[in-house]
């Protein structure tokens, strides 16, 4: 784990680093509980959050995260990409630079922003979201969530991940993430919101939520992301909710320990049912308060090194 | 600055001796030192004494074949002289060993005007290699009405195209076809992607655009097209031309319209023909091009049709854009690569050197085909390398191991991956109608 600079995904990280993570994060949790939910380890570090993508929950969680660690933090946020704004994404990066940052949590509608922008900072570089591509804290503290709520490693639970996987980034990081930690993940989603070659991934794939229902120990529900283009590669979305809705009554057959989990914003009615998503079996609110000690786990680990702090 | 307009670079009272090449033409290759005088090339043969005055160019242990052609080159003037003007792309071209350029007609205002085209005309006589206007299909490259096609014709355009838009509705593609069969020489050069199917993608659909996140333009939005559009030709004739192949189930389709007697020819980028999707994990947009860089097996079958004469050319669709824009994620970057520099390299890097093409087919590729396809054998492009013919030369060193720089660039664009890659081969000299615009590596004017 030593060397690493930045955390553009959880492409490159094999199980013993995505576990150190995981680790780390565990001593964070335990920080969060305390008194006082805050320790000295990055002051005097500079944590920048740069989300040119609307996002309030991911911008807050790591803010917070940042100043758990004691840290000073700045936020630059801008509706629409660096071309909306006439500035290239380099000339608003180098200025950002210019004001003294250590890290740079970068949120961006475009796959690899994040990978550009490490190439032209000494600053650390943390993936905060981009495109489609990957969104790794997600997938992080997913794993974090799941690893706490099992008491055990993930090796053998089989995650079903439901919904628009094309879209999204959290299932690229999560699949990854979840193989890696030797978990069994199968896909489920119409043709039309499976990616390309999904042969390729590392995981099964179906098209019939009710028949895999019974098998699965955690019902991971994606966002059906209409502002990508999702709707027009579906049929009216009550349709979807009819074949892929997590409904009460799918829920009720799921194996009576099994959970679900969402990386929010829900859209209910749509991908869960309100009852499901507040009820027994729901983590979605694990997710959210493991977010902050898995963020705080990263940035502590690229910047709390010795090398570059003046008190760390 | 521009210079005081003349109507063409002419080379009245040099007298130049090429001495000690091997000459490759469209008739074969020979041993042969050329001469050239007054524009014209006067003697061909071995051991030639030059004459007293005669300006003698060494091209020991060097190719000397007929100026190279691009049928595809966007110069970006008018409109777009920040990224490249007709004199600096004209420049590349000659550097890159190319006596004739097809300049793109996507410019600002396009090229669907003869005041426009006649202007570019203009500037492309004086240029340091030989420029001609393509022209636009339809106004505005809107896909929808017919650009004046007889009057561009008139003002010497030869290939009409949208390159960069796909005319994709097939009702005007029958009409420019139909149209253009009264306008002997015409082409119409297709950019076959479908706009539906390509979408908002910004790399070929496949396992790395699945894996990166980047929204994908499949293999499809390309062969769909080409097969309508040979379906079409089939029904009206006219002379059909398939700019920048780059899916391999194109081929099989060229193949059949050739074997059914159609006018069709096509070409293909160099980029095409050596990368693949699996640069576009570096999230560098210096490897975003449409069509996209796509996979292994495509790359493999372009080159083999190359070689099989299925696809006729290479072009390099010499695609300038200013540093500031590629500054950029790879989804917010303009598509296009450089290619007039380094096209004949990278092809004998890639593919002669290793023997998947013979030298010959790689000189065709570049230089008589196009010269035919884009009707300018008759203005003496494409050779062959004959007395009484004019003189568009390039003498060309297979041995020379060379890096492009970015001091070696002869436009303010330098968005091309070839850079500070060394390459095998390298233009020496170059003739364009008798005068020596690039000697030694150095342009000349």
């Amino acid at each position: 784990m030593t060397g690493m600079r930045h955390l553009l995904g959880i492409t490159g990280l094999d199980r013993p680093a995505i576990e150190c993570y995981l680790d780390d994060a565990a001593a964070f949790w335990e920080v969060l509980g305390r008194d006082i939910p805050k320790v000295p380890a990055l002051r005097g570090r500079t944590v920048v959050t740069l989300f040119l993508e609307d996002s309030t929950r991911t911008r807050l969680s790591f803010e917070t995260a940042a100043r758990r660690l004691s840290a000073d933090t700045m936020s630059f946020q801008a509706r629409g990409s660096s071309v909306a704004k006439g500035e290239s994404l380099l000339d608003t990066v180098r200025t950002i630079e210019a004001l003294g940052v250590d890290a740079l949590v970068v949120r961006h509608p475009a796959a690899g922003a994040p990978h550009r922008i490490a190439g032209w900072v000494d600053a650390a570089v943390v993936n905060g979201g981009d495109g489609r591509h990957e969104h790794p804290t997600q997938a992080l503290l997913d794993c974090f969530t799941l690893r706490r709520h099992l008491g055990t490693g993930l090796d053998g639970c089989r995650i079903g991940i439901i919904g628009d996987v094309a879209h999204s980034r959290v299932a690229r990081s999560g699949v990854r993430a979840f193989s890696a930690l030797g978990a069994e993940v199968t896909l489920i989603a119409p043709p039309t919101l499976l990616p390309e070659r999904v042969e390729t991934w590392p995981a099964r794939v179906t098209h019939d939520l009710d028949a895999e229902l019974a098998e699965l120990d955690v019902a991971y529900v994606l966002r059906v992301q209409r502002e990508r283009d999702a709707a027009r590669r579906l049929p009216p979305l009550h349709e979807y909710y009819a074949r892929y809705g997590l409904t009460e009554a799918r829920a009720a057959r799921m194996k009576p320990h099994a959970v679900v989990m969402h990386p929010g914003p829900m859209i209910r009615g749509l991908e869960v049912a309100t009852t499901v998503a507040d009820g027994p079996r729901s983590l979605v609110r694990d997710q959210v308060r493991a977010g902050v000690a898995v963020r705080m786990a990263v940035l502590f680990r690229l910047l709390g090194s010795p090398a570059g702090g003046d008190d760390a | 600055m521009p210079e005081p307009p003349q109507p063409e670079a002419t080379a009245a009272g040099t007298v130049l001796c090429l001495r000690g090449g091997t000459v490759c033409d469209a008739t074969g290759e020979r041993r042969a030192d050329v001469l050239v005088r007054d524009g014209t090339i006067t003697e061909v043969a071995d051991g030639l004494t030059p004459p007293p005055g005669a300006r003698v160019l060494d091209c020991d242990g060097a190719w000397v074949v007929p100026g190279l052609v691009d049928l595809h080159a966007h110069l970006r003037e008018p409109g777009g002289e920040d990224a490249e003007t007709i004199e600096t792309g004209a420049r590349a071209g000659a550097l890159g060993g190319f006596s004739a350029l097809v300049a793109m007609p996507n410019t600002s205002p396009p090229l669907d005007d003869p005041a426009v085209v006649a202007a570019v005309a203009a500037a492309g006589r004086r240029a340091p290699c030989r420029v001609y206007p393509a022209g636009c299909v339809t106004r505005g490259r809107a896909g929808t009405e017919l650009a004046p096609l007889g009057e561009l014709y008139d003002l010497g355009v030869r290939v009409f195209t949208d390159d960069g838009a796909c005319v994709a509705d097939a009702g005007v593609l029958r009409a420019a076809l139909e149209y253009t069969r009264a306008l002997p020489g015409a082409v119409v050069a297709q950019h076959a992607e479908d706009p539906a199917l390509a979408a908002d993608g910004h790399m070929h659909e496949g396992a790395w655009s699945s894996r990166l996140g980047i929204p994908g333009r499949p293999a499809v939005a390309e062969t769909a097209v080409v097969a309508r559009d040979l379906e079409v030709v089939g029904h009206t004739g006219g002379r059909y031309h398939l700019l920048h192949c780059s899916a391999a189930g194109s081929v099989a389709l060229l193949r059949a319209a050739r074997d059914a007697g159609l006018a069709v020819t096509a070409e293909v980028t160099p980029h095409h023909c050596v990368l693949t999707d699996e640069c576009c994990a570096t999230f560098d947009p210096l490897y975003k091009v449409h069509p996209p860089l796509r996979e292994p097996g495509d790359r493999d079958a372009m080159v083999a049709a190359l070689a099989a004469g299925v696809i006729d050319a290479i072009a390099t669709d010499h695609a300038p854009h200013p540093p500031v824009t590629k500054e950029r994620p790879f989804e917010e970057a303009p598509p296009g690569m450089l290619g007039l520099q380094t096209a004949l390299a990278v092809v004998w890097t890639h593919l002669v050197a290793p023997g998947r093409l013979t030298p010959a087919q790689a000189f065709a590729a570049l230089s008589w085909r196009p010269a035919a396809i884009a009707g300018l054998t008759a203005e003496g492009h494409g050779g062959p390398v004959a007395p009484g013919r004019p003189a568009h030369l390039t003498v060309f060193d297979p041995q020379a191991r060379w890096r492009l720089g970015a001091d070696g660039l002869a436009g303010p664009s330098a968005n091309s991956p070839f850079l500070d890659v060394e390459l095998t081969g390298r233009v020496r000299h170059t003739v364009v109608g008798g005068e020596a615009v690039v000697v030694d590596h150095e342009a000349r004017r």
